[in-house]
């Protein structure tokens, strides 16, 4: 397996008042290029902190982070970034918060037409094409994460990351970015590491699913390959052994081996 | 139907008020013999209004000159604040060393009347005029720096996340999202800011003298013309009303 993502022997611990808290230890993991892979645990494991790592958002207190045999040393265009609450800027159309990142990585070199017409094909992959100069406030929820999407695939980045980008949103709307996701990963062929804590999201979207101990001092668990056809029909793998199986050990290991006390 | 609804929820009560006010004042009037009713005050308005330019010499100009002597020095002011205020609020708000070092000296002073600063005006300046201003600019600053500073203090850290992600250059930040996000923070410092240069102008104008509202209404009491001083009362009142209206609307505009 070609190593895209590397994370060698990662501890990051938290000052705090009460001295250190330790919340990954000695964490390993390498992602294959082109790779769908989920963090999943109870909340409070750590695995937002492992995605704001490889994000460079956060430095790790000991260990090594790689993407392209690059040291991770802070945040960049290279790592796109889908965040929970999308994180638009309110007061730019949707049109405007795209193109403040096509701007930072393609601006230096293209002009710009060719700038606006990048804008414009993230925005219609997926599909909002309509909704290029509303203000974030005009839409719906599921489509301001949309246009989140819009915003870090527009970058090119070597890897998609995002952090629980479905959570805030209702069943039926989650449902349909789910598969929407799947099409524009298969189409542009995205490496993309999502933290979430549903179970179906990750066996659905999923090469492998990384299941995170709780914490603090987080490990990785298990590693669980979906070994699932693609394209993936959500309603196929309804009835699906395969996907029941594998659905079945992530509730295992998340309900039996490392059972959460209610807060 | 609907319109009809309208104009009973929204026009009837002030209406009364109004009314009510009016006919309080008639009443009032009517037992103090100092004290000019309505009908008097309004002929006099009409008068006083009918040629609000003329000029008859410096102590002697029409109520429109005294007005608008009184909002240009508010404006010189108040812009002067506002080009030292705000710049110094962002750098407040983003720098914790200088706003640690600042703020002891923002709270002693900020509650201190403005009127108390117009001698040290006349001292440094030598001349009633830009003491005027001094007093205006003074009293506008506190409000721009204090809530300019809030606002960038009050920077959603999603933002700046994004603009880490996103790996923008720092004008770019401070363009696309500081400046933005502050705007109405700022807004509000500015409406503050003047309301309370208009409030005092009055006060400053009486002491320094010259053309102005303020001069206007100690003059027109020392020829014990008092329609002419209820007059002023309404005018500073409306054209403050109108300041306040405007800078509402504005900042409705760039509010997300």
């Amino acid at each position: 397996m070609k190593k895209y993502v590397q994370v060698e022997n990662v501890q990051m611990s938290f000052e705090t008042r009460n001295g250190a808290f330790v919340a990954l230890k000695d964490v390993n993991l390498n992602i294959a290029r082109g790779e769908f892979v989920t963090l999943i645990g109870h909340s409070g494991c750590g695995k937002s902190t492992l995605l704001n790592l490889i994000a460079g958002l956060l430095m790790p207190t000991d260990g090594v982070l790689l993407c392209a045999d690059r040291e991770i040393a802070g945040p960049g265009p290279d790592r796109g970034v889908v965040f929970q609450n999308h994180s638009l800027l309110p007061w730019l159309t949707c049109f405007e918060n795209v193109y403040l990142a096509v701007e930072r990585v393609f601006g230096e070199t293209e002009g710009r037409a060719e700038l606006n017409r990048r804008t414009h094909e993230a925005l219609g992959l997926v599909h909002l094409t309509h909704a290029e100069q509303k203000l974030p406030n005009e839409i719906s929820g599921g489509m301001k994460q949309r246009v989140g999407i819009a915003r870090a695939l527009a970058m090119q980045p070597k890897v998609l990351l995002m952090d629980e980008p479905f959570g805030a949103l209702d069943a039926l709307t989650r449902a349909h970015l789910q598969d929407e996701l799947m099409k524009i990963v298969e189409k542009t062929n995205s490496t993309v590491i999502m933290v979430t804590h549903d179970v179906d999201e990750a066996v659905l979207l999923s090469d492998r699913i990384v299941m995170m101990t709780n914490g603090p001092a987080a490990m990785i668990g298990e590693i669980l390959e979906v070994d699932l056809p693609r394209p993936r029909n959500r309603l196929a793998l309804a009835s699906d052994a395969g996907y029941h199986r594998i659905r079945g050990a992530v509730l295992e290991f998340l309900y039996q081996k490392h059972v959460k006390e209610a807060a | 139907m609907n319109i009809r609804r309208y104009f009973g929820e929204n026009l009837f009560p002030p209406i009364i008020g109004i009314g009510l006010f009016i006919v309080v004042w008639m009443i009032l009037a009517q037992s103090s013999e100092a004290l000019p009713g309505p009908i008097k005050t309004w002929d006099s308005a009409v008068v006083l209004f009918s040629d609000p330019f003329y000029n008859h010499g410096p102590n002697d100009q029409g109520i429109g000159w005294n007005i608008l002597n009184s909002l240009g020095r508010v404006g010189v002011g108040f812009g002067l604040a506002a080009l030292i205020g705000i710049p110094l609020g962002f750098i407040v708000g983003r720098v914790e060393f200088i706003d640690k070092m600042t703020s002891p000296i923002i709270s002693m002073l900020r509650p201190v009347s403005p009127l108390a600063w117009l001698p040290i005006g006349l001292l440094v300046f030598k001349a009633a005029n830009p003491a005027a201003i001094w007093v205006i600019f003074i009293s506008s600053i506190w409000p721009m720096i204090i809530n300019t500073a809030m606002g960038v203090r009050q920077l959603p850290q999603d933002y700046l996340n994004v603009a880490r992600v996103l790996n923008l250059s720092e004008w770019k930040i401070f363009t696309k999202i500081l400046f933005p996000a502050t705007l109405p923070y700022m807004l509000t410092g500015i409406r503050l800011a003047i309301g309370t240069a208009w409030l005092v102008i009055v006060a400053a104008e009486m002491l320094t003298g010259g053309v102005g509202i303020g001069f206007w209404v100690w003059d027109e009491w020392n020829n014990l013309n008092v329609e002419h001083i209820i007059i002023a009362i309404f005018v500073v009142g409306i054209v403050g009303l109108l300041l306040e209206m405007l800078l509402v609307r504005l900042a409705k505009r760039f509010s997300y």
